[in-house]
């Protein structure tokens, strides 16, 4: 799918990166722990997450993700957004879901967590 | 590229919110370089990792690292309060981060083994009341 598809399916808004909205994702990876994201090198593309501070731009930068949903409706200030904006492709959405629900429509539609066991 | 390339970063101690600006800039360098992105990558989150540890472990201090063709090699150190036992620090799990750091999400002890799995080679050289030297090898091969 693509950030669009993920745009549609969670229902969110767009905070930034309206331009890369085409960019194709395959796995995503929901975590308020960033080391825990941070764990897995696999192509993980979206980061599903209900922190809004700026290490959960950096923490998406240094995996190379395309894409932040923010859960529950969250809105990180200025600053982070402008980081965002900084490091360019990276698209930033809000959702109304909670992190399990916006998890699971996501799953649920084709996306996949990209670590196997 | 020159056969080596050494990049010294002074990484601040008092501003959670900057921390990570030495391993993005390492990163875009790499990047500009040519390198392997799953290379990249792994030395990005090693030296992320190491970085936040700088700053909310230990006060801040220095990044430096050497770039050549075959492999990044990245001192981390710090004037810090040092590591009592490393090999408790380097348990899954282990850390005394304060409450407030998950807020930011880090300080659930997966940093130094995140390390550990992404690099070659890591030393940690440490002394309390003194501070802490983090090397680590990444082998671009
Ligand atoms: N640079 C450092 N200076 C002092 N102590 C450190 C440093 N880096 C790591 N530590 C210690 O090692 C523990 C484990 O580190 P880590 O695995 O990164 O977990 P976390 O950072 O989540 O606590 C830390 O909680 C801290 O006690
Ligand atoms: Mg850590």
């Amino acid at each position: 799918m693509t950030v669009k598809d993920v745009k549609e399916i969670l229902k969110a808004e767009i905070i930034c990166g309206e331009e890369n909205l085409d960019t194709e994702v395959r796995t995503a990876c929901g975590a308020d722990m960033m080391s825990d994201v941070l764990a897995f090198v696999k192509d993980q593309s979206v980061l599903l997450t209900g922190l809004v501070n700026p290490q959960v731009v950096r923490t998406a930068e240094m995996m190379d993700m395309h894409c932040i949903v923010f859960v529950r409706g969250k809105v990180p200030d200025e600053s982070v957004i402008s980081l965002a904006k900084e490091r360019g492709e990276i698209v930033l959405l809000k959702t109304p879901y909670r992190m399990f629900t916006a998890c699971g429509l996501l799953f649920s539609n084709g996306l996949r967590g990209g670590c196997d066991i | 590229m020159p056969e080596k390339i050494t990049l010294k970063y002074a990484v601040d101690g008092d501003d959670f919110t900057k921390a990570g600006l030495a391993s993005s800039d390492l990163k875009h360098t790499l990047k500009q370089i040519g390198y392997d992105p799953g290379f990249i990558r792994r030395v990005a989150i090693a030296v992320y990792e190491g970085e936040i540890n700088m700053v909310i472990h230990a006060g801040g201090g220095e990044i430096t690292a050497d770039i050549a063709p075959d492999k990044v090699e990245v001192w981390l150190a710090d004037s810090g309060p040092g590591i009592p036992n490393v090999e408790l620090a380097m348990r899954e799990g282990y850390s005394t981060a304060p409450i407030d750091v998950h807020e930011l999400g880090f300080g659930a002890g997966m940093g130094l083994p995140n390390i550990k799995k992404y690099t070659d080679d890591l030393q940690i050289d440490t002394t309390v009341g003194v501070g802490t030297t983090v090397y680590m090898l990444i082998n671009n091969n």
